[in-house]
């Protein structure tokens, strides 16, 4: 029963991420606006500007998967685009005479090119017309969450069928896997939403956490992923949490955002501190998903930005010495980002737990909380 | 400036949360599960401010 619900959320999971994922026009302007701020820090030197930008296109999504960009080695993924019919092609038809993915895609009759990490629609020469055609295709993001979900699936199903085989013991890689799923159900669910209604929530919060951090594990191979250190994921699973929260919130959620004082104050005092309280806590239903979207967006994304210029730091120097400190540095670093990819998820799932508890509270919980 | 502030936010968390578990070491687990909350707290309004002045 449990792993059906499991299975859901995970389904659900899936299915919402990748649509968010594929129109991300904040995390666009996001990333330009970097671009230009750093673009007046850096002199003439010129593996300092090759330095950035290679960082700069690591931390975006791109049409195919590159595993080793410089030597060509990478592997095409399906366009799929919606501009008057349906258009599905390889991200092959990109690729210019020099070998990126810099030329024109015909498709029946329509023209595409890749402009900052976009596909535009163009002309057949090329010219841009900034009109842009709804874009679901599989990028190397939407791959990531893809492969994800299915490990997650296959993972987890084993290990629930190792319990029925075995009697209630794991085995294989489910003995890793149960004690930080019961550390999520014992210290993460049950302290904060409470005894009586953890169980609905279990199943999405064990999903969002291994989801997150799986993801986060992938960011620090060299497949050079950067999933969620993109805003437009991260802002997908806030949003989950969002709904969830205010779909499950109990009358006294409710009561407790509208009318927070109940009946210890007379009508006209409530009126005057309610002006204020009403907007308040309003604007906090939106706050709280909104801080969860950027911390774990920020995090990774700074963590990926460290760690590549301690990287890059090594071909700035170019000598022994210099090298190996920040060989050394980048090593210590990403013993840390390994903390932090476990750290990030146990926090998001941490504070989307607590956010459960105020939805699922009721009076009675209250009171009982008063009296201790 | 807003990474200093923050800095000392946490850092004051985090000793805060030493001394609480040098006195009672038997709450370590409580203890720990509201200095990382906090601490995330914090480092949210950190990166908000940080994508506000950038």
């Amino acid at each position: 029963m449990r792993l059906k619900n499991f299975a859901k959320a995970l389904i659900l999971t899936a299915l919402t991420t990748p649509v968010f994922a594929s129109s991300q026009d904040s995390d666009h302007s996001d990333s330009d606006h970097n671009e230009h701020t750093t673009s007046h820090q850096n002199d003439a030197v010129d593996t300092k500007e090759e330095i950035k930008s290679y960082i700069m296109h690591h931390l975006e999504d791109t049409y195919h998967f590159g595993i080793w960009d410089k030597a060509g080695i990478s592997f095409p993924l399906p366009v799929i685009l919606f501009d008057e019919g349906l258009h599905v092609f390889s991200s092959n038809k990109f690729a210019d005479d020099h070998g990126h993915h810099e030329g024109i895609a015909e498709s029946s009759g329509k023209y595409y090119k890749i402009d900052h990490a976009k596909i535009y629609r163009t002309d057949a020469e090329g010219t841009i017309t900034y009109a842009k055609p709804f874009d679901f295709s599989i990028t190397k993001n939407v791959m990531m969450i893809i492969i994800t979900g299915l490990l997650m699936f296959l993972l987890f199903r084993s290990l629930g069928k190792s319990y029925a085989a075995n009697g209630g013991i794991s085995k294989g890689v489910g003995r890793f896997m149960e004690p930080i799923v019961l550390y999520v159900r014992d210290d993460i669910a049950r302290p904060n939403i409470g005894e009586k209604k953890y169980k609905k929530y279990l199943p999405f919060l064990l999903t969002i956490f291994f989801f997150v951090w799986f993801l986060n594990i992938f960011g620090l191979t060299p497949l050079g992923v950067n999933v969620t250190g993109n805003i437009a994921v991260t802002f997908a699973l806030a949003l989950l949490v969002f709904l969830f929260t205010n779909f499950t919130g109990t009358k006294d959620y409710w009561m407790h955002l509208f009318n927070p004082l109940g009946n210890a104050m007379p009508w006209y005092g409530k009126a005057v501190l309610y002006i204020i309280l009403i907007p308040i806590e309003i604007l906090g239903i939106f706050i709280k998903p909104f801080s969860l979207m950027i911390r774990l967006y920020a995090n990774m994304q700074a963590g990926h930005i460290v760690l590549m210029s301690l990287v890059g730091l090594i071909y700035i120097f170019g000598n022994m010495m210099g090298g190996s400190l920040s060989f050394l540095l980048a090593f210590a670093i990403s013993l840390i980002e390994v903390l932090v990819a476990l750290l990030q998820a146990y926090i998001f799932t941490m504070l989307a737990a607590l956010y459960f508890g105020f939805a699922a509270e009721e009076h009675e919980h209250q009171e009982e909380a008063h009296a201790h | 400036m807003v990474v200093i502030g923050v800095g000392i936010g946490i850092g004051r968390i985090g000793g805060s949360a030493m001394d609480a578990i040098a006195r009672q070491p038997e709450a370590t687990n409580k203890i720990q599960t509201a200095m990382l909350i906090a601490a995330a707290l914090i480092e949210g309004i950190g990166f908000a401010a940080l994508f506000a002045v950038s």
